[in-house]
């Protein structure tokens, strides 16, 4: 079936149909990495965006149920060059185009994905309409143009979990979801190794951790998890009040979608945090903190989403390759002096971490939980249970 | 950490001759660090033996040694040049080895040299076995199960821990023979025993099967701030049991999820650090059962090899620069990513496409040997492919193999039984992937073919896709519009009657490019000219556009063109008003065609540049300095046929094209391209084919006054017999059209001109079959020259020391000569310019004579750039190359300034090296088919001592005393008797077989008679097993059928003992042992050769 995306600039994409049918509208951007792609589609940092892989070939290994960072496919739509219709590998459970079209995503292929990028990437990102229903270049563009994008809009409700719940690893029980988030192979050393590699070994959960959930990846919590902490996942809206009052060792800002200027409440609960608990933040979790902090935001203009991303660890002086997915930033020049600066990004110079001079907190822009990409990033969550213990 | 200021002397190790697993990619990485090196100040002193490198170019470093790449040798440069550092990591196996050596000889530790890059220690720990295998259980990851027995008793036991399927590798057996895989326990006891036997050390290394597990494979470079970045992975097509170097490649990986490459990634990291390299790149491969996922590490270079360049062409990263700049000092942060100019080195590329490789083989030229695919890597060369899907960049990458193929095409193999199939896709073998093809028309499943090749069904469904749509061009419906669209070109596409069948052929045939289906296979379909097709592509508006290599994805702005084209809705290139010119380079290395042309397409690259022009690189070979995205100002990663080197001459409209310098590979296109309105710049098509057509060339040589050997031409096989009688017996036999000798004989009698006939070639009209006379025991004389087209001027004269009818590529040759008289010379000179008058030249041109009592013969002229050009450029002190180009260009020699021939007072021997340890059974025996893989050249004022370095260059050290074994043809047995005595009088023992001890007893000698094979104990073999002999002179028969001089030649093969198969160059070792006994070697740079001819 025909499928068309349209951008507000007028640029009408024609492709092939694949995963569900219907329309769709979002802001299109692009993700650099050549592997993980159901990892991608499951990142609640997605919402309100249409994504599209530059690498050429998506769906070549299937999906399975491990390789999800929350209930399911969370973009609006997903734009390939081309889609392996045939899926090789052991863990493989649905093809892309099932995994989809279940979920009532939208996928395009077949078009010019370097050509998009190279548009995304002059002028930066857009907003794109993604019909199979209305084949009109015309009325696509105009209902991209119509669209209000994301700026000022709170994309956080939408993917924030309505109630409080306790994570645990081998079992993820929200909203009757399949409960084996871990693909069980017994003995087969990729699930020990996946687990435990590179990672410091489990200690007793001495930690408790509230996790503010603002689109939270679940590889995240399995981190948290292996580094000791017992995590309570909470929603968007919780009170600092509440949060306090449940006596955690340290509270995580998670990542999530969208402009964090709009996310009000959020900033005020980590005010009302800062210098009581000890906060980790990361991504949109790191750009509230930000703005807790005083500091400012602003769009990037094509973002950073991939996996190869330099980041300079200024302590030590050595560069780690980064998992990223953000559209906003956090203005380097805006922060008080009693933020230390502590990561940059080597491509473009741009804030990549913070830590406060005098209170327990820290926040990186990036996502040292990988999923997909490098582990070079995992430190930081022992950072978190040093800082915990440390107070 | 900025550059190092406490070292000021770098010594570069360069990798010496072209072997099979030791090609030009080591050129590509030295000749990168040169100059990264020398662009950071450093000094430069560089060893390596061969002269048709980039890297050996006198301008790339501060001393080039062409010297013998030995311990011994390489001492003697530290001792002249006493470097502060020595950089082993760019100069493959070789160069690492030969610096572990020196390392542990003390040699480095006398001298104050420093290993840079990686230390001693971790070379080690990664080189050996049984450390590495240590150090990767020391740091948790997996190896296969494995260890060494020395007995069937402890072989018994092994297997116990290590289970079934078993590998059995019997210890330096030649080729691997003896091994194998046991599925049984019966089985593995003959297999043992038969190992034990075979192993001249009785050892065998027991192993896990990890046959059939997929293969990848991971580029990590680290620096001295211990940041590590991988910068390619690969995955192999063909699954494990096939050599890397054997397996058609695909990067990046495509079957694993985030979760395994990460773990993979993971394992990388810890096993750089663990084995401790400090800078530079390393490659890790691994295996991962397809079943569980379980991955275990298979093995691990600390340096960089054939799989980093084909990352850094297939990435655009350059990991042998980055290395070199590392290991002095710099972080990765600290060096800027070339390719976007804003960003830094210290990243992962990422990239939007997707590379294939495949490999390309010489089995035609080595038969008699098992063709099976297996750990050994056999293929001589391979060509890279960019396209954004799978299906695109394979196809692309087969044509750009130049085997006859155009993509995943039908022929040879369409009339085998279904029921042969299995056998071909369950052994490895050169043409797998068409027997996958036959498999797939003929209705097998994905899973029987994985079932029996093992291959990821995720590549096999991609083969599936394009025999698919195969079926769709073909079908009845589809051909119909598309033939009508064929005739109708010329009408417009939008009118009437004829929109349905543009509509039809539109959408058809932009699939079929989107699937890399060339414009030739798609003419073999509908049955019409290639021209038709591009035509009504080009009306139908599919026009191949141009996408850029650039390390990102898009995500940042590309400064380098690098280029790939593909079928998609947006061009990349935008064209300068620059003038431009175009050089066609040589695809895939091959015997008779390899480095040496690169190095003088990077010349002419070079040359241009210099002279303001644009110059424009178009070429399919990954190994390649060519393929560099800095030597050319722009370059095209392409398959070299019409159909794609016009996209990229439409697109850029260069005022001219070189098809000189690349070897056959352009020239086969030249006549083509000029038809389709290309220019083609320096000696025309039409006069290159004067010099190739049998016909054109009689009537050129009859106007100028040369002869030729007696000739003639069949088109069949009964004309063959009354035209050999009629020359007499021996004639040598060939098809027109070839290089490197393919398919030339010297037969001697009816019988075997009949045997030949009937299954060496199929003569036909098209195809006919040359005889000449063969003229035994003539001087071979090579001439290099280059023309204006005014003046000529000779560049190099090179005498053959073997006889004519020895290919001249297999021949050692002298320059200048040693044995001939000024008169001679004198002559060769004037008959060069005059053929290069009649012919026109404008560029290069090498003649082949034959000198036989006073009469010269034209064997055969190439007007165009030779094999020899390098060694002759590298002899002389000027770079032919570079001025060829420039005279194409429009310059004449006085201009240039090249007007004088220069006769060095120094002599330069150029030998062959060959890859015979490689084809166990095959005929070692040389002929006019050239079977060498590359050469090394040996300098010295006294020609015996360059012969020397020659042969020890060759890794042939020749004794300096002990025991010759002698054994000669009949014809030879006068002219042993001189050699005989010479060597008894240096102090040798002989050895000889009966008719040859003879002879030499009756001439005062007293050799020790060995038995021949069958008539009696002791045989040479058991000599030569008991290394109780330490040179072979062996003149073979001309009986193909003697199956025991082959052996002697295979055995003394195995076990390194020099032989020589003919008298003149018997002669020469014996001069070469002569001269080493009296004096030690010396080394010299070839700066310092170059000051003796001003």
């Amino acid at each position: 079936m025909k499928a068309i995306l349209a951008l507000t600039d007028g640029t009408v994409f024609e492709g092939e149909q694949f995963g569900a049918t219907g329309e769709a509208i979002g802001e299109v951007v692009f993700n650099t990495s050549m592997t993980g792609y159901q990892e991608v589609l499951t990142d609640p940092s997605y919402k309100g965006q249409i994504v599209t892989m530059t690498y050429p070939l998506i769906g070549n290994y299937g999906c399975n149920e491990a390789d999800v960072e929350s209930i399911g496919p969370q973009v609006e739509g997903f734009v390939v060059r081309e889609y392996s219709a045939y899926h090789s590998n052991w863990r493989s459970k649905w093809s892309l185009d099932t995994y989809l079209s279940e979920h009532g995503i939208i996928g395009i292929q077949g078009i010019d994905t370097r050509a998009l990028t190279r548009r995304l990437r002059v002028h930066g990102v857009m907003n794109g309409c993604l019909s199979t229903d209305d084949l009109n270049p015309e009325n696509l563009v105009a209902k991209a143009q119509a669209w209000p994008g994301l700026v000022g809009w709170d994309l956080v409700q939408r993917v924030t979990c309505p109630n409080p719940y306790a994570w645990r690893n081998s079992h993820q029980e929200e909203n009757g979801q399949p409960s084996a988030v871990r693909h069980q192979q017994e003995g087969s050393g990729l699930t020990n190794n996946l687990l435990t590699d590179n990672r410091q070994a489990t200690v007793s959960n001495s930690h408790k951790v509230i996790a503010l959930d603002f689109g939270i990846k679940y590889n995240i919590l399995r981190q948290l998890t292996e580094h000791g902490c017992e995590v309570q996942v909470v929603p968007a809206q919780t009170t600092a009040e509440d949060i306090l009052a449940a006596e955690p060792d340290g509270v995580f800002l998670s990542n999530g979608p969208g402009d964090p200027m709009p996310v009000g409440y959020a900033i005020e609960t980590i005010q009302g945090l800062i210098g009581k608990k000890p906060l980790f933040g990361i991504c949109l979790g790191h750009q509230l903190l930000g703005l807790a902090l005083g500091g400012k935001t602003y769009k990037l203009k094509f973002g950073h989403r991939g996996a190869n991303q330099p980041v300079k660890h200024l302590e030590s002086d050595r560069v780690e390759i980064t998992s990223q997915n953000h559209g906003f930033c956090v203005d380097i020049d805006s922060l008080p002096n009693s933020v230390d600066i502590t990561h940059i990004n080597l491509n473009d110079n741009t804030l990549e971490g913070i830590q406060h001079r005098e209170y327990p907190l820290f926040s990186v822009q990036y996502h040292p939980e990988a999923s997909p990409g490098p582990h070079d990033s995992s430190y930081l969550f022992s950072r978190f249970t040093e800082m915990m213990d440390e107070c | 950490m900025p550059k190092r200021t406490d070292i000021n002397k770098i010594l570069i190790i360069g990798s010496g001759a072209i072997i099979i697993g030791q090609a030009c990619e080591f050129d590509y990485s030295g000749t990168q660090a040169c100059k990264a090196l020398k662009e950071e100040g450093y000094e430069i002193t560089l060893v390596n033996s061969n002269p048709a490198t980039i890297m050996t170019d006198p301008d790339f470093a501060d001393q080039t040694y062409i010297e013998p790449i030995t311990a011994d040798t390489v001492e003697l440069v530290i001792a002249k040049e006493r470097p502060d550092a020595l950089l082993p990591t760019l100069g493959g196996q070789t160069a690492l080895n030969v610096s572990v050596e020196l390392a542990e000889l003390g040699v480095l530790d006398k001298y104050g040299v420093e290993l840079i890059g990686a230390k001693l220690p971790a070379i080690q720990k990664a080189e050996d076995r049984a450390l590495f295998k240590e150090a990767m259980i020391e740091i948790g990851l997996e190896v296969p199960h494995s260890g060494i027995a020395h007995t069937v008793h402890e072989a018994l036991q092994l297997v116990q821990g290590i289970g079934f399927p078993a590998i059995i590798r019997p210890a330096f057996t030649l080729g691997g023979t003896g091994g194998g895989i046991a599925y049984n326990i019966e089985e593995y006891e003959k297999m043992v025993t038969k190992g034990l036997a075979l192993s001249p050390i009785n050892e065998l290394l027991i192993e896990e099967s990890v046959i059939g597990w997929k293969e990848f494979e991971l580029e990590v470079m680290r620096d001295g701030a211990d940041n590590v970045v991988i910068i390619c992975s690969i995955e192999n097509v063909d699954a494990m049991g096939v050599h890397t170097g054997d397996s058609i490649t695909v990067a990046p990986i495509q079957t694993l999820t985030d979760k395994e490459y990460q773990l993979m990634r993971n394992s990388a990291i810890k096993i750089i650090r663990e084995i401790g390299v400090d800078t530079g790149g390393s490659n890790i491969q691994f295996a991962v059962d397809p079943k569980t996922g379980r991955q275990v590490v298979i093995e691990m270079n600390p340096r960089v090899s054939r799989s980093s360049a084909l990352a850094s062409k297939a990435t655009g990263f350059p990991i042998a620069k980055i290395a070199a700049k590392l290991a002095v000092g710099y972080n990765l942060d600290e060096i800027p990513n070339d390719i976007t100019a804003e960003t830094p080195a210290c990243f992962e590329p990422t990239i939007d496409y997707v590379v294939v490789k495949i490999p390309r083989w010489a089995f035609e030229k080595f038969q008699g040997t098992d063709e099976t695919l297996t750990t050994q890597m056999k293929s001589v060369g391979e060509a890279m492919a960019i396209g954004r899907t799978f299906k695109e960049a394979l196809q692309k990458g087969l044509r750009s193999l130049e085997n006859g193929w155009h993509g995943l095409d039908n022929h040879p193999l369409d009339d085998l039984p279904l029921s042969e199939i299995p056998s071909k896709l369950s052994v490895p073998n050169v043409k797998r992937i068409f027997y996958i093809k036959a498999a797939l028309t003929r209705g097998m499943s994905i899973e029987e073919i994985h079932a029996y090749t093992h291959i990821d069904p995720f590549f096999l469904y991609n083969f599936k896709e394009i025999v698919d749509f195969e079926n769709t061009l073909c079908e009845p419906n589809t051909q119909k519009h598309i033939k009508q669209r064929l005739q109708n070109i010329g009408t417009t596409p939008g009118s009437q009657n004829c929109g349905t069948d543009a509509d039809v052929a539109k959408t058809v045939l932009q699939q079929a490019k989107q699937y890399g289906f060339s414009d030739h296979q798609l003419a073999e379909i509908y049955d019409v000219s290639e021209g038709a097709i591009r035509e009504c592509r080009k009306e139908l508006g599919i026009e191949a556009t141009f996408k850029t290599v650039d390390t990102c994805a898009a995500e940042f702005e590309a400064e380098t063109p690098y280029y790939y084209s593909t079928l998609s809705s947006e061009d990349e290139v935008r064209p300068s008003d620059k003038e431009k010119i175009m050089i066609l380079g040589g695809g895939p290395n091959r015997i008779g065609q390899g480095i040496e042309f690169d190095y003088c397409c990077v010349h002419a690259a070079i040359a241009l540049k210099e002279d303001g022009y644009e110059t424009i690189m178009v070429n399919s070979n990954p190994e390649t300095v060519s393929t560099d995205y800095d030597t050319s100002d722009r370059l095209y990663f392409e398959p070299l046929t019409v159909e794609h080197v016009l996209n990229i001459y439409h697109k850029e409209k260069p005022s001219g094209v070189i098809v000189q310098f690349g070897g056959q590979t352009p020239l086969n296109l030249a006549i083509a391209l000029k038809e389709a309105g290309v220019p083609i710049i320096g000696t025309s098509p039409e006069d290159i084919a004067r010099s190739e057509d049998r016909r054109l060339f009689k009537a050129v040589l009859n106007d100028i006054g040369l002869r030729q050997p007696p000739n003639g031409t069949v088109t069949s096989s009964e004309e063959a017999a009354p035209i050999a009688a009629a020359l007499g017996y021996p004639v040598i036999v060939r098809p027109s059209y070839v290089l490197g000798g393919r398919a030339m004989q010297i037969v001697y009698d009816e019988a075997l001109l009949h045997e030949y006939m009937n299954t060496a070639v199929e003569a036909s009209p098209e195809h006919p079959v040359l005889i000449d006379k063969y003229l035994e025991e003539a001087i071979e004389v090579d001439v290099d020259a280059i023309s204006d087209g005014n003046r000529t001027v000779i560049g190099g004269i090179m005498e053959h020391i073997e006889e004519a009818g020895i290919h001249s590529g297999d021949s050692d040759c002298v320059l200048p000569p040693y044995t001939l008289v000024d008169e001679q010379i004198e002559k060769l000179k004037i008959f060069t310019y005059d053929l290069a008058k009649a012919l026109r030249v404008r560029g290069l041109m090498n003649v082949q004579y034959a000198i036989k009592s006073d009469d010269i013969y034209v064997l055969e002229v190439n007007p165009r750039a030779s094999r020899t050009i390098p060694f002759v450029s590298k002899a002389i002190g000027v770079p032919l190359a570079k001025l060829a180009a420039r005279v194409m260009a429009g310059k004449t020699l006085d201009e240039l300034g090249f007007t004088n021939e220069i006769e060095p007072a120094y002599f330069s021997v150029k030998a062959p090296v060959f890859p015979f340890n490689r084809f166990p059974g095959s005929n070692t025996r040389l002929g006019p088919e050239m079977k060498s893989t590359g050469e090394v050249m040996g300098i010295d004022t006294d020609v015996s001592r360059a012969f020397a370095k020659a042969q020890k260059a060759c890794g042939y050290t020749l004794p300096l005393g002990g025991k010759v074994f002698i054994s000669v043809k009949n014809k030879d047995k006068r002219a042993i008797i001189f050699i005989a005595k010479r060597l008894t009088d240096m102090g040798f023992e002989l050895i000889a077989t009966h008719g040859t001890a003879k002879v030499l007893l009756r001439n005062g000698m007293q050799p020790e008679l060995v038995f021949s094979i069958g008539k009696g104990r002791p045989t040479i073999h058991d000599y030569i097993k008991n290394h109780a002999v330490d040179l072979i002179i062996n003149t073979p028969t001309g009986d193909l059928h003697r199956p025991n001089e082959l052996l002697i030649r295979e055995m003394a093969i195995a076990h390194d003992i020099p032989i020589f198969t003919t008298i003149p160059g018997a002669a020469a070792a014996v001069n070469a042992i002569d001269a080493l006994q009296r004096g030690d070697i010396t080394v010299t740079p070839l700066q310092d050769y170059f000051k003796m001819l001003q």
